[in-house]
């Protein structure tokens, strides 16, 4: 039994289907990569496994509670940190933390010292009493990942955790979701459409395509499972939603998406 | 060192104790924004001040509204502390379209904190900003020399009274935010409600020389009551209309409705 069981969700937007029968099993400790190109699905599909979206059909446990019936138990027990820029601009970094270290019941006492510690461990710790206005890209989405990890989540939602950032801060960012679970053992759920970022962090890793998972596997299986002998999960990728740039139109998801995703980018860079 | 898994606690009162204090960590959170950066209160008291100096010593000459035994300036000066306050928290629902864009509102989502407490932390936090401008009317009123009511259970009132009206329009406001989802139709719809729900009221001229019409609706509109009770708790010769248990009981009722709707429709923000 994984801590996290989907079992045929599916989530639709009037016609559309964003996601489409999902059945995964994440492990324990394991870090399990979403991917897909825009509009795949797998917001949605985070979405729905944090609670912020009802499922339409299925269903999906995490910690071994119902996503819908038990939302307040899974919501104590994981994290999210969404891909747009979700740390508050006119507050400072400590204050930042503070505020969900009470919003996550840590004990009075413990929360100064927990604080403290997350910053050190973020590096952020001489920043900690400027506005996070002030801050750059990549330290912003330190202090966000830092913010998940207060209350110690047993699992970890990260979407799209390096978008916009320059390659030093996203390997930056890489090390600390790797400590994360080194030190801690949190099970870490991400999406990306960052190949080489899903080939360091993930463990395993499904390709998501119109709402379905098209494949699954570690990245070594998915990349023997395509022809070539050099080949890399870009291929893999390319080979498996290939007709995405066909179906003109599909591509790059909504004005919204893609006007959020720039402005995402624009503030982090 | 592996994490463990937390449940509930099963206490119903814990439950409420949890509530209340995550209530006030989103108010403080809220009220801490306003100590990095308070210019906005400063501008805040610019509209206040025009009504009363401008619009309030005119009418003032003029003797053409009938207030009973009170000088216009005095009759006004609750009114205008009313409508302030409701200017402020109409457009307060802005703030969560905009956190909303940002991705802010999906982490507190996300977190174990009520909906409702959500909510009403945002409205209480809207009293402290309405706090902010009855310390300005309060001043102005004393500069024109309006027979102000000192008695410290009053001036409580007063202050009770004000965080009710500020927390129940800014509720109001989420919930149109929470329906409209975008900048330009919030605006849009915010500046249609204001001006009727002043007018409609007991601001600036009392509810009995209106029209028939006009009279019903300013009965069902929330800040009549928040007007009379201003005014009888403000003002030292004064006399309340309602009741001043009608008019906390409608105010704190509406309030009640209104935030049990919010945190129902507060989710939507997120999809």
């Amino acid at each position: 039994m994984g801590v996290l069981e989907t079992t045929t969700l599916t989530r639709q937007f009037g016609p559309l289907t964003a996601v489409d029968n999902l059945s995964i099993s994440v492990e324990a400790g394991e870090v399990f990569g979403l991917l897909g190109p825009n509009g795949a699905g797998k917001t949605t599909a985070i979405k729905m496994l944090t609670t912020l979206l009802r499922p339409t059909a299925g269903s999906a446990k995490v910690c071994d509670f119902d996503v819908v019936r038990r939302s307040m138990d899974v919501r104590r027990n994981i994290a999210y940190v969404p891909q747009m820029l979700s740390a508050d601009g006119s507050l400072t970094g400590y204050e930042n933390l503070l505020v969900f270290t009470r919003l996550y019941d840590i004990p009075r006492r413990e929360q100064k010292p927990r604080v403290m510690e997350v910053l050190k461990f973020m590096g952020l710790a001489d920043v900690a009493d400027k506005l996070v206005r002030s801050y750059s890209g990549g330290m912003i989405r330190r202090l966000e990942i830092g913010q998940a990890m207060l209350h110690r989540p047993r699992v970890l939602f990260l979407d799209e955790p390096t978008v916009g950032l320059d390659p030093l801060a996203r390997k930056a960012v890489w090390d600390h979701i790797e400590r994360m679970r080194a030190d801690y053992d949190t099970t870490i759920v991400l999406t990306t459409h960052y190949m080489e970022e899903a080939d360091s962090l993930c463990g395993r890793v499904a390709i998501m395509h119109h709402g379905k998972v098209v494949a699954m596997g570690t990245p070594e299986e998915l990349k023997r499972s395509v022809d070539g002998k050099e080949t890399s999960l870009d291929d893999v990728f390319t080979y498996y939603t290939g007709d995405v740039l066909e179906t003109n139109g599909e591509s790059g998801g909504s004005y919204r998406e893609a006007s959020r995703t720039r402005r995402t980018a624009h503030r982090l860079g | 060192m592996a994490s463990i898994t937390i449940t509930a606690s099963p206490n119903p009162l814990s439950a409420l104790t949890s509530f209340l204090y995550k209530t006030f960590t989103i108010a403080e959170l809220e009220a801490r924004k306003l100590r990095h950066d308070y210019t906005e209160l400063i501008m805040r008291a610019v509209q206040p001040a025009l009504w009363l100096l401008v619009f309030g010593q005119v009418f003032n000459r003029t003797h053409a509204i009938p207030t009973g035994n009170l000088p216009y300036i005095d009759f006004m000066a609750p009114g205008i502390l009313a409508q302030s306050v409701l200017f402020i928290a109409i457009f307060y629902g802005i703030s969560i379209i905009w956190e909303r864009d940002l991705g802010i509102i999906h982490k507190f989502l996300a977190s174990p904190t009520p909906r409702a407490a959500l909510v009403l932390g945002k409205a209480l936090s809207a009293g402290v900003r309405g706090l902010a401008q009855a310390v300005i009317v309060f001043a102005l009123a004393l500069v024109l020399g309006v027979g102000l009511n000192w008695n410290p259970l009053a001036l409580l009132g007063v202050l009770t009274m004000v965080i009710l009206g500020a927390a129940l329009f800014s509720t109001f406001s989420l919930i149109i935010a929470c329906i409209v989802k975008t900048r330009e139709r919030f605006m849009g719809i915010g500046q249609v409600l204001t001006m009727p729900m002043f007018f409609a009221s007991s601001a600036i001229y009392p509810v009995s020389i209106m029209p028939r019409w006009l009279q019903v609706i300013a009965r069902g509109n929330p800040l009549t009551y928040e007007v009379d009770g201003l005014r009888t708790l403000m003002l030292s010769g004064s006399t309340s209309h309602y009741g001043l248990g009608l008019d906390f009981g409608v105010m704190l009722g509406t309030m009640v409705v209104l935030v049990m709707v919010a945190g129902r429709l507060y989710p939507n923000v997120a999809t």
